[in-house]
């Protein structure tokens, strides 16, 4: 029922210079919930326009997209987005900002804290819900940019790029949360990254795009994600398929990225 | 006394602190390169040095450790000055402090303006030879003039005896000068003077007196002398006014020199008559030839000898004045440094630093004594607070027009004459404010209306700068119909338009308000618009999925995003309006802290000028010192985001 159904999706954006860039052609997919989608890509393949659609903050040029057989046509709070930076709202408190969503749709303020304390035990943020969020590490924003959506108790979450900016270790532990998360709330997610491994070890699907016209180029099922909900993630990455894959993927993608040096030499 | 005890206390503090501050330096760790970084950060003891110092350097060239340590200096210096002023037409004839005698000069001076007169006769294409002879001669005869003057032969015995009389007086006046109790003053004339001395008040503002006072210039230096040394030199100079009247009134004239400048006179006169209205050429020149012979005629102009023994009495009065002041050359020398007392024609005064930096301690009592609410500045008090009864506020807050509108007519009298009051005759007292309630205190003043002019320009500034600028932040309809109207008056200095405002809306309250108003408006409007096209758009996307509104977006993301910006435009704004506002009330206006200084500027008030500068400073600091205070309350992610 509540599937993701993108049909001859196609996005093209024209340049103040008057030249037109096909981001996206003829995208076709269906997401089924529960599903967690990665999505790889050289930079300019369209996955953030991708995400942006889905979001609902831009219009495609033709086809459609539809989620629980509605069409998006705006933002809306069945889908929650997660950004890279956390576009968390540094004037408000960590619980503040969790709390944002439930505040604007005027709920009950007692009732609401106690859904953002539980929330922030999830997230790893226990005792910190009077902090200003302008005093956490960049882990720990993220981990309040996650309770924040998923607080609303959103269909669909979109995550772009969420763990780019952050360092090795913490990406680590950022990845076991979301793989947590979905295990234990059973949302369709859709991820954009540039890692393959955080990709390969995430993604139940992978969406490998390539660029000009924005396109998928491959599509993946892959087994790690489910792995990693048992298993160590640093274990998995030894595993000797995932390995493979990841070359595979690297080489499809360099290949991509040399095309398209190519045409600029 | 006060100012004795808080010269010494500040000296030592400023060494006492200034040691500490070495110590301290001693027992830190120096960083190789600059020291130890955390030293700049500074300790009380430094500012202690700072301020201290320059209190001290206040207190020093305002005179007031002078007036502190030795009251009756300025008193004692007023007579040397009277000397000075008296003996100075005297000294100025001989090279005792010139270069020559006065004679000489002058002499020196008239030949040269005969000979520059000669020079221009014979170059003259507008004169004939005939008259160029005859002005040549002329000019002749006037300079034979002065030899008939510097000859000591012709020097009458008359005029030497009178020479004589008054080197004797002189010489006279210096021994006595001498005595310890010259002027040799009777026991009614000390009463008499210790009377004047009671009567004229002290050097500079002495005291405060209770009860109303005035901001009035006192006067300067007292000028009857109060000390036994004071008294010696104002009987000196007052001798030696009568001498060098009578000096002055001695003229060189032997018969010889009479005769012949009498011809020389009606000679030119003659000449003059007989030329035509053609020739007025010549008859300036002859004219400019009887004025210099005239010159020469009232010139003091003696033998070069014949004055030598008047110049020695003079040089030896000189002495004996120096050595009678004594420890006072030093007091004028060491506390009254760039300046000292003056005596001109009738009054002493201060020239120097001390005339227009007035002493701490005067201006601490002015300040005092204009803090009272009796005194205040031209009948009104800087600061105080008024009770006024809340009806008052509710009438002037509510328009009259109310009533107005309401339904019914106003009551009208009876037959009987009684006036029967109706609903709309009571709603019309209630909004005019006619009845009564509680009072409250309300303050004003000066002070008061400085500040409620830049709090009411800002406010109204604020509230409707911010919603503009958030709004021309975010439609591009806006800032394109906005920005031109804004742009038309913003780059104009805002006290251009003073005189425009000012004449239009009143130099009451309006006028002022309306100029802060649209100083404020500009400053808040670019910094609302940049706060609010500066927000990221990820903030608002994020917003936007989890379900705000747009309204709500605006006020509860872009809004609060925006106030650092708002923020610092309000703290700009503050600075401009009170600097905008002390300029306007310069301009025109009957209260306020601008009008004060400006008045006092017209009266040569120099305390009042001080002490308003010193307002307005710790007003400004006040407003910024606060906005920053809030600034760090209410946006403490600011440069953290």
């Amino acid at each position: 029922m509540s599937d993701l159904i993108s049909q001859n999706l196609n996005m093209i954006f024209k340049t103040p210079k008057g030249d037109t860039v096909h981001a996206l052609k003829d995208l076709n997919f269906t997401l089924k919930k529960g599903e967690l989608l990665t999505v790889l890509g050289p930079s300019g393949c369209g996955k953030t326009t991708l995400l942006n659609i889905t979001a609902g903050f831009i219009r495609p040029s033709s086809g459609n997209i539809k989620l629980n057989n509605k069409e998006i046509d705006g933002p809306g709070v069945e889908r929650g987005m997660v950004f890279q930076q956390g576009a968390l709202f540094e004037w408000l408190t960590v619980s503040e900002n969790v709390n944002f969503g439930l505040r604007m749709k005027n709920e009950d303020p007692i009732k609401t804290q106690k859904k953002v304390d539980e929330w922030l035990e999830i997230v790893g943020l226990k005792g910190f819900g009077n902090t200003p969020t302008y005093q956490l590490s960049g882990g720990m924003q993220q981990r309040v940019a996650l309770a924040r959506c998923l607080i609303n108790d959103p269909d669909l979450i979109l995550m772009d790029e969420p763990l780019g900016a952050l360092d090795a270790l913490t990406r680590e532990k950022m990845q076991s949360l979301v793989l947590k998360i979905w295990k234990e709330t059973g949302k369709t997610i859709i991820l954009i990254t540039h890692s393959v491994e955080e990709a390969l070890l995430l993604g139940e699907r992978l969406y490998v795009m390539a660029p000009r016209p924005g396109r998928i180029h491959k599509e993946y099922n892959l087994p790690f994600a489910s792995m990693g909900l048992k298993e160590d993630l640093r274990e998995i990455k030894k595993n000797k398929d995932f390995s493979e894959k990841r070359e595979e993927i690297l080489e499809m993608i360099w290949n991509m990225e040399e095309e398209i040096m190519g045409k600029d030499i | 006394m006060l100012t004795q005890v808080i010269t010494f206390l500040i000296f030592f503090a400023v060494i006492g602190c200034i040691l500490y501050g070495r110590r301290l330096i001693k027992t830190e760790k120096i960083d190789a390169v600059f020291g130890n970084p955390e030293r700049a950060l500074g300790g009380t003891h430094w500012i202690i040095v700072g301020s201290s110092f320059l209190l001290l350097i206040w207190l020093y060239y305002s005179w007031d450790i002078a007036k502190g340590f030795y009251p009756k200096s300025a008193n004692e210096l007023c007579q040397v000055a009277k000397v000075n002023d008296s003996l100075l037409g005297l000294k100025y004839q001989f090279p005792i402090e010139e270069r020559e005698l006065k004679s000489t000069s002058q002499i020196r001076k008239e030949n040269n303006n005969l000979r520059k007169i000669l020079e221009e006769i014979k170059n003259s294409e507008e004169l004939n030879n005939q008259q160029k002879v005859i002005l040549a001669e002329f000019i002749n005869k006037t300079n034979q003039l002065i030899p008939l003057l510097t000859n000591d032969d012709l020097l009458e015995n008359e005029t030497k005896e009178k020479i004589n009389s008054i080197t004797g007086k002189i010489n006279l006046l210096t021994e006595n000068f001498q005595k310890p109790d010259y002027p040799f003053e009777t026991e009614q004339q000390l009463n008499e003077r210790r009377k004047a001395v009671q009567e004229q008040g002290g050097w500079g503002i002495v005291k405060v007196s209770s009860g109303t006072g005035s901001i009035e210039n006192t006067l300067e230096v007292p000028l009857v002398p109060e000390t036994d040394r004071g008294l010696k030199f104002d009987a000196a100079a007052k001798e030696l006014n009568l001498i060098s009247d009578e000096f002055f009134k001695l003229r060189n004239h032997n018969p010889q020199f009479k005769t012949q400048i009498q011809n020389i006179k009606s000679e030119i006169k003659a000449y003059r008559k007989g030329l035509g209205e053609t020739q007025e050429v010549a008859s300036t020149y002859a004219k400019n030839i009887v004025k210099i012979a005239r010159r020469i005629e009232f010139a003091s102009i003696y033998p070069p000898n014949a004055l030598d023994k008047m110049e020695d009495a003079i040089v030896k009065f000189d002495d004996a004045k120096v050595q009678t002041q004594g420890g006072l050359r030093l007091i004028d020398i060491f506390l009254f440094p760039a300046g000292t007392i003056v005596a001109s024609g009738p009054s002493c005064s201060e020239q120097g630093s001390g005339r227009w930096l007035p002493k701490p301690s005067d201006t601490f009592n002015k300040f005092i004594l204009m803090s009272k609410p009796s005194v205040g500045y031209k009948d009104i008090p800087l600061l105080w607070i008024d009770m006024v009864d809340v009806s008052k506020i509710i009438g002037f807050i509510l328009p009259d027009w109310i009533a107005d509108i309401l339904p019914g007519e106003y009551p009208v009298h009876t037959k009987d004459g009684i006036v029967k009051q109706n609903f709309k005759g009571q709603v019309l007292k209630f909004v005019t404010g006619d009845f009564k309630l509680f009072k409250i205190p309300v303050p004003y003043g000066h002070i008061w209306d400085s500040f409620l002019r830049v709090f009411l320009g800002l406010v109204f500034g604020i509230l409707i700068g911010v919603p503009l600028g958030l709004f021309m932040g975010l439609n591009r309809f806006a800032k394109g119909f906005f920005d031109p109207l804004i742009e038309l008056y913003r780059p104009v200095p805002p006290l251009a338009w003073a005189p425009l405002i000012i004449s239009v809306l009143g130099i009451d309250n309006t006028g002022k308000v309306f100029l802060l108003f649209m100083v404020s408006l500009s400053i808040m409007i670019i910094s609302a618009r940049a706060g609010a096209s500066g927000t990221q758009l990820s903030k608002i996307h994020a917003a936007h999925s989890l379900g705000a509104s747009k309204k709500q977006i605006l006020r509860y993301v872009i809004f609060p995003n925006s106030l650092p910006e708002i923020l610092t435009g309000i703290r700009v704004a503050v600075g401009m309006c009170w600097g905008t506002l002390v300029a306007a009330e310069f301009l025109a206006g009957t209260t306020g802290i601008g009008f004060v200084e400006n008045v006092a500027k017209k009266y040569f008030q120099y305390e009042v000028i001080w002490i308003t500068i010193f307002i307005m400073g710790m007003l400004g600091l006040l407003f910024d010192v606060t906005l920053r205070k809030i600034i760090d309350k209410t946006i403490p992610w600011r440069g953290k985001g």
